[in-house]
């Protein structure tokens, strides 16, 4: 899969890794988006399902980590992008898989990640006028706010 | 058409005409499966846009797992899926598990897939219950309660506690199965086939069932793919994938079962696909339990406190409501660095507003019904 992977993703310049056992590629955020919509369309890779989206706030960056899965090549791929922690925003992939809407309402909730072209960004766990983003390793423990 | 319930109130307050009419479901709805708030905007009786509000339940688990000590971690995914607690427990001890690079003992694997095949059995005969009573129908609600119990029985016995059970420990369980495991399972085996067997005949083939449910919120493979859809749902669109059988983990690449898969991908082939789904985990329990050695369930690593090395982990189970994904980032302390759960329910649901587009609202129900949401895993 990695292999393939890099051969169909090689104009984006990936850095190849591995997540545990999983294939991983590393990507420049700004082309997250497209680089998505080819591993989703591109026959070889056929990665038709987004099957997690997860931030990681390493505090001096975020990453963003696409599983990505294929029913028919039987196979994950991994995709990280990272953002800086001052501009944290990256492309959004609503138009490349459907199940992103969610995930990437929930990272903005959660870690104030902007997804660029994202088509509804409201609040989708918090509620609305919630102040930060208690996803983030800054944000305390036990710390609550009167609703 | 309103964009929303203020505009709404103060397009009629104004004076202007009524567009289409706002209706609100939940979050406290008996059909709502937890606290989750519906907003249908309609036309008649015709469903015209809907939109769905999660969190309510929103703990923060995530973040909090980030303060919790590995093991102390397990008590925290006992209340994600709190329908099936002993499948939540599994997938994040098995990430662990596959961090630290620990093997398990092969009783343990075992018991494991006994005890979370039976979840799976009591978590769909809950389904199949709370489906009946969504479609109008009280009996089958208090069949599959009866079932369900037994199997609650045999859970308290084991771990102690009906729900929440944390029994499952990193690299095995907390403490050996009851002497009496054996005998316990060959009683309650019969019975509750009998209690599956009766769920689906007093259900499946219900005329007015067939009539509430078939062809209702139907959505094809493709779309379903593109939701994210896993378990259950994804399979009722004729897609033949089952995290057991594609990749197996634990030790299921020995037991013999089948996946069944739907034609339509409607309601009713979801609460087919689902109700077949028990006959199979009747089926691994028996051969499992054939199959279980003697010898050690607990964990080499006793009680002591746990420092994985550095490093990244993504674990799939196979949930009774779909594909279960635990994302494990581990900076070498007693803490995860980061938990991302990637719960089945939460891309189910994502795809609600797609299914009531243009349906009824008395389908509304049934709907939401068939995908089998537990809001504690749905915003966490």
């Amino acid at each position: 899969m990695l292999a393939r992977a890099q051969t169909v993703l090689a104009d984006f310049h990936p850095q190849p890794g591995a997540l545990g056992d999983l294939p991983q590629l590393t990507v420049n955020a700004a082309s997250i988006a497209k680089v998505c919509l080819r591993a989703r369309n591109d026959p070889r890779l056929d990665l038709k399902m987004l099957h997690c989206l997860a931030a990681v706030d390493y505090k001096d960056h975020f990453q963003v980590v696409y599983f990505l899965h294929s029913l028919t090549q039987e196979g994950t791929l991994a995709i990280k992008a990272d953002v800086p922690a001052a501009t944290p925003s990256l492309p959004s992939v609503t138009s490349v898989w459907a199940a992103a809407d969610w995930y990437e309402r929930e990272a903005h909730d959660l870690f104030g990640i902007g997804f660029d072209g994202h088509p509804n960004m409201s609040p989708l766990l918090l509620y609305e006028g919630f102040e930060g983003y208690p996803g983030r390793k800054e944000f305390p423990f036990n710390d609550y706010q009167e609703f | 058409m309103c964009p929303n319930m203020v505009e709404t109130h103060a397009n009629l307050a104004a004076g202007g005409q009524p567009v289409e009419m706002l209706l609100n479901m939940g979050p406290q709805h008996p059909s709502t499966h937890g606290v989750f708030r519906l907003v249908l905007w309609i036309d008649g009786e015709k469903i015209v846009r809907a939109e769905p509000h999660i969190g309510y339940l929103h703990r923060g688990s995530e973040k909090l797992c980030e303060g919790e000590q590995y093991h102390q971690v397990i008590t925290l995914f006992d209340r994600l899926d709190y329908v099936a607690n002993f499948n939540n427990e599994w997938a994040y001890c098995r990430a662990v598990e596959k961090l630290m690079g620990l093997a398990v003992p092969e009783r343990a694997e075992y018991a494991r897939v006994i005890l979370g095949e039976l979840n799976r059995i009591a978590s769909h005969l809950l389904y199949v219950g709370t489906m009946g009573l969504d479609a109008g129908a009280m009996t089958p609600s208090m069949f599959c309660f009866r079932g369900r119990e037994r199997v609650q029985a045999l859970f308290e016995a084991v771990s102690g506690a009906r729900m929440m059970h944390n029994y499952f420990r990193i690299g095995g369980l907390k403490e050996e199965l009851p002497e009496n495991f054996r005998q316990l399972m060959s009683g309650l085996l019969p019975l509750l086939k009998k209690d599956v067997e009766e769920s689906d005949k007093i259900l499946t083939f219900n005329e007015i069932f067939l009539a509430r449910l078939k062809g209702v919120g139907a959505i094809g493979a493709p779309e379903a793919v593109d939701f994210g859809f896993t378990g259950p749902c994804l399979r009722a669109c004729g897609v033949e994938y089952d995290c057991r059988r594609a990749q197996p983990y634990s030790v299921y690449d020995r037991f013999e079962f089948e996946v069944p898969v739907g034609l339509d991908g409607d309601c009713w082939d979801r609460h087919w696909v689902r109700v077949q789904e028990m006959y199979q985990s009747l089926r691994i329990i028996e051969q499992a339990l054939a199959q279980m050695p003697e010898g050690p369930v607990t964990s080499p690593l006793g009680r002591r406190l746990i420092r994985p090395p550095k490093g990244e982990v993504y674990v799939r189970a196979e949930n009774p409501r779909g594909e279960l994904g635990v994302y494990l980032v581990s900076d070498g302390t007693d803490k995860p660095y980061r938990v991302k759960v990637r719960p089945p329910s939460f891309c189910n649901l994502s795809a609600i507003q797609r299914l009531l587009q243009n349906s009824w609202i008395a389908d509304s129900v049934v709907i939401l019904g068939s995908l089998d949401i537990v809001l504690g895993e749905v915003d966490r």
